[in-house]
């Protein structure tokens, strides 16, 4: 079994306790930074480990922390822990927060201390109702055993966490309509440039990280960047966790060591217990709902014939054609019963319901493709609609502000890639799609790798 | 700093934005704006019909930008080289991006009353395809009157901001923003209330299409048959520079003066547009400029107003076809 980090303790009765934590092991890392390293040190062990953004970019994370400018040393530097984890499929977020909140916060106070965040902030979505409670416990746990407040342990340095809700909107999760949402405002994405690091929260230098990144940098100071880096397969390092769901037999929170073969993973009784007992392997989107949706047989080896690994170079092999991407790791498995055009109208719902509505090709284009997925899905399709929707998501990829537009699109063109024929037979045969909910189109054939 | 656009070279100040150096240059490759308005803080960046290729980052870094940039927000580096229409692939995006403004538009131009001086309609007229490939049900809104001289025609708006922006400036409090999101987003005051605001009447004209019209002036004529005529008054709100829009010897309406890209050269007051509609109120300069390719310089009136010389292109820049 590998080794866990984050979830070591989650078994453990009462761990959501400052006491059990504690017990536990947990706060060391504090103690070791706040009394032997400075914040630059703190910073350098997080660039040593390799860890990179776990929210789904996979930007490393201790370059984006080193472009936070520190020229201006009157303006505050925040620090903004993204919380809005809305991704359909992603749900690793909640589990980390609801089980086991002090190794976030403890992430926290680390990185606020590497960072020189005075005050911190927590944005979570409006639907983790219940976990804010969770937070603001164990908040006010660390700050009566001093961890927080005023001159944390003797160094001087002061830090404040603040938890603040968004209120239902995915959009909230990019980081520059976080920032406005925190700042009161609607939550648009702004125009980048500026980047965060320069202009970000009130006009102040801000770092936008994701809680599974903030809670990995815990480990990392535990046990040292180096030794981190160890951990993984080349620029992946470290463990992550991946949320699985679908038809699997053990859906469920895993972590995982990057570089894990994805059979292993999928397969195995420690994680995911194999497709559910009696049905095949159909498709899976690896990385969450806005990754590239590919077959399972390209899932398992690539075009090469080579086996993946649970890394973010190896789900991307391939590229578009025949590769997908880890992202946040909201791991969809979808057996032979799945309709891939219903499930694509699902997610293009989502899409054009969520869509802020600032530039014109996501606000009309996510509009458009759920139009016509729905005539598709319902029976009322034409085979023309097909490379229509090629077409729209191809104008929308790449022209929008932020990258819901790109997220809208992917899934779009990948489904029409892999799975052509399924569109096909919508469009020829209405009524054996029109308003039922068998929505299995005569889907038996072997799956076989296409690469257009 | 040096940068080059289509091949143009130009001089241009650091920090100008590819689409000011574009202007400044001129003729057919500026791109187009619905946004962008360059009195507007914040404006730009949204509707995507400026976008250009950066084929060259800088002097320093040579390397292209992955995406196509929005020219009115992407500052100028020293050594870029853009493509603007000499690149099929911004080309093909604008055309993509006017595909999208059209398809929840009402395309009710026959009763609008902004035609012949809405921006979309030149947009798609220079940059749109010919057949729309849009089969579903457009998105529908009802109308709403903000106050006694504002009518808006959420139908017709394509959420450039514009109005958004200028209320910004205006009034202190956020009283004109926008609600819901996506495209179902609508432009709404708050909530449903005429703003307060003696300037307010700008928004008419900052309004790139039909969205925002002069109560006063609805469906009095179409605006090829009133004649624009630069005119002032001494006003005590305002500098009072208008252009007056005569109907005979009837003033139809008063809205501000434009440059060459349709932007108001200065705001005018809400007693100056809707109140001073008597040929006596006003002292008139002369025939207002106006684009030879504007439908207004093919009317009836054509001697009376001064048409812009063949050299200088205005908004549309189309060259003669």
């Amino acid at each position: 079994m590998a080794g866990k980090l984050l979830l070591e303790h989650i078994n453990v009765p009462g761990i959501k306790t400052f006491d059990v934590y504690r017990a536990k092991g947990g706060y060391r890392a504090v103690d070791k930074a706040f009394k032997t390293m400075a914040p630059d040190e703190i910073m350098e062990e997080v660039k040593k480990s390799g860890l990179r953004g776990r929210g789904g970019a996979g930007f490393p994370t201790g370059m984006k922390w080193s472009f936070l400018d520190r020229s201006k040393p009157e303006k505050p530097r925040y620090l903004v822990c993204n919380a809005d984890e809305s991704e359909p499929g992603t749900f690793k977020d909640r589990y980390l927060m609801e089980f086991i909140p002090h190794v976030l916060i403890e992430g926290l106070i680390l990185s606020s201390f590497a960072l020189g965040s005075n005050n911190t902030y927590i944005y979570i979505r409006g639907e983790y109702k219940w976990i804010i409670d969770i937070l603001e416990t164990a908040i006010g746990e660390a700050k009566a055993k001093g961890y927080l407040g005023k001159n944390i342990l003797g160094t001087g340095f002061d830090c404040e966490i603040h938890v603040q809700t968004g209120a239902g909107a995915y959009i909230c999760g990019e980081e520059t309509a976080l920032l406005e949402s925190l700042e009161g405002k609607r939550g648009n994405p702004r125009i980048k440039p500026p980047f965060p690091a320069f202009f970000g929260l009130y006009g102040c230098p801000t770092v936008v990280n994701n809680v599974e990144t903030l809670a990995a940098v815990v480990p990392i100071i535990n046990m040292g960047g180096d030794e981190y880096a160890k951990i993984g397969v080349g620029k992946s390092t470290g463990t992550k966790l991946i949320s699985a769901c679908g038809h699997i037999n053990k859906p469920g929170v895993y972590e995982i060591d990057l570089g894990l073969p994805v059979d292993e993973f999928l397969n195995s009784d420690e994680y995911c217990g194999g497709i559910r007992t009696g049905h095949r392997f159909k498709a899976i989107i690896p990385g969450g709902s806005s990754v590239p949706i590919i077959p399972g047989d390209l899932f398992l080896k690539t075009l090469e014939g080579n086996g993946r690994l649970m890394t973010y170079e190896s789900l991307s092999e391939g590229g578009f054609v025949s590769g997908s991407m880890l992202g946040s790791g909201g791991f969809i498995v979808m057996d032979e019963t799945t309709c891939i055009v219903r499930n694509l109208w699902s997610l293009s719902r989502f899409y054009h319901h969520e869509s802020c509505g600032q530039c014109s090709p996501c606000r009309e284009g996510t509009g458009w493709l759920e139009k016509i997925l729905h005539r598709l899905e319902h029976g009322h399709g034409h085979m023309h609609d097909i490379d229509l929707l090629v077409e729209i998501a191809k104008k929308i990829e790449g022209n929008t502000i932020c990258p819901l537009g790109d997220a809208a699109a992917w899934p779009v063109a990948s489904a029409i890639r892999h799975f052509r024929e399924e569109f096909e037979y919508h469009a020829k045969y209405p009524n054996k799609v029109a308003g039922r909910f068998a929505h299995v189109a005569d889907y038996k054939k072997e799956l076989n790798a296409i690469a257009l | 700093m040096k940068i080059t656009i289509d091949g143009v070279e130009a001089e241009v100040e650091p920090g100008t934005t590819i689409l000011n150096a574009a202007r400044g240059i001129g003729g057919e490759l500026v791109p187009p704006a619905m946004c962008y308005y360059s009195k507007l803080k914040g404006s730009g960046g949204k509707c995507r019909t400026c976008l250009v290729k950066v084929t060259k980052g800088s002097e320093k870094d040579p390397r292209p930008m992955p995406k196509l940039v929005a020219s009115c927000q992407t500052p100028c580096q020293d050594g870029m080289e853009i493509q603007s229409v000499s690149s099929p692939e911004v080309v093909e995006a604008r055309k993509g991006v006017v595909e999208f403004l059209l398809i929840n538009h009402p395309l009710d131009c026959p009763v609008c009353d902004q035609a012949g001086e809405c921006h979309l309609q030149d947009l798609s007229y220079e940059h749109g395809k010919a057949r729309s490939r849009y089969e579903e049900e457009r998105r529908t809104f009802d109308m709403i009157d903000i106050g006694d001289k504002i009518k808006l025609h959420m139908n017709r708006c394509i959420l450039c901001y514009r109005c958004v922006m200028l209320a910004e400036q205006l009034t202190e409090k956020r009283e004109h923003g926008v609600l819901y999101r996506g495209d179902r987003s609508e432009i709404s005051t708050f909530i449903e209330k005429a703003i307060d605001n003696e300037f307010i009447g700008n928004v008419i004209d900052v309004c790139p299409v039909g969205a925002l019209t002069d109560r006063t002036f609805r469906f009095k004529s179409r605006v090829w048959f009133v004649k624009p005529l630069y005119a002032h008054r001494d006003c005590p709100t305002c500098t009072g520079k208008t252009t007056i829009w005569l109907h005979g010897q009837e003033v139809y309406r008063v809205t501000a003066r434009k440059d060459k890209y349709g932007e108001v050269e200065e705001y005018i007051c809400n007693t100056c547009r809707y109140d001073k509609k008597s040929p006596s109120d006003w002292t008139i300069e002369g025939p207002a400029t106006v684009s030879r390719h504007s439908v207004m310089s093919a009317t009836q009136y054509k001697e009376g107003i001064k048409v812009e010389a063949p050299k200088k292109i205005g908004y549309g820049n189309i060259s003669p076809r």
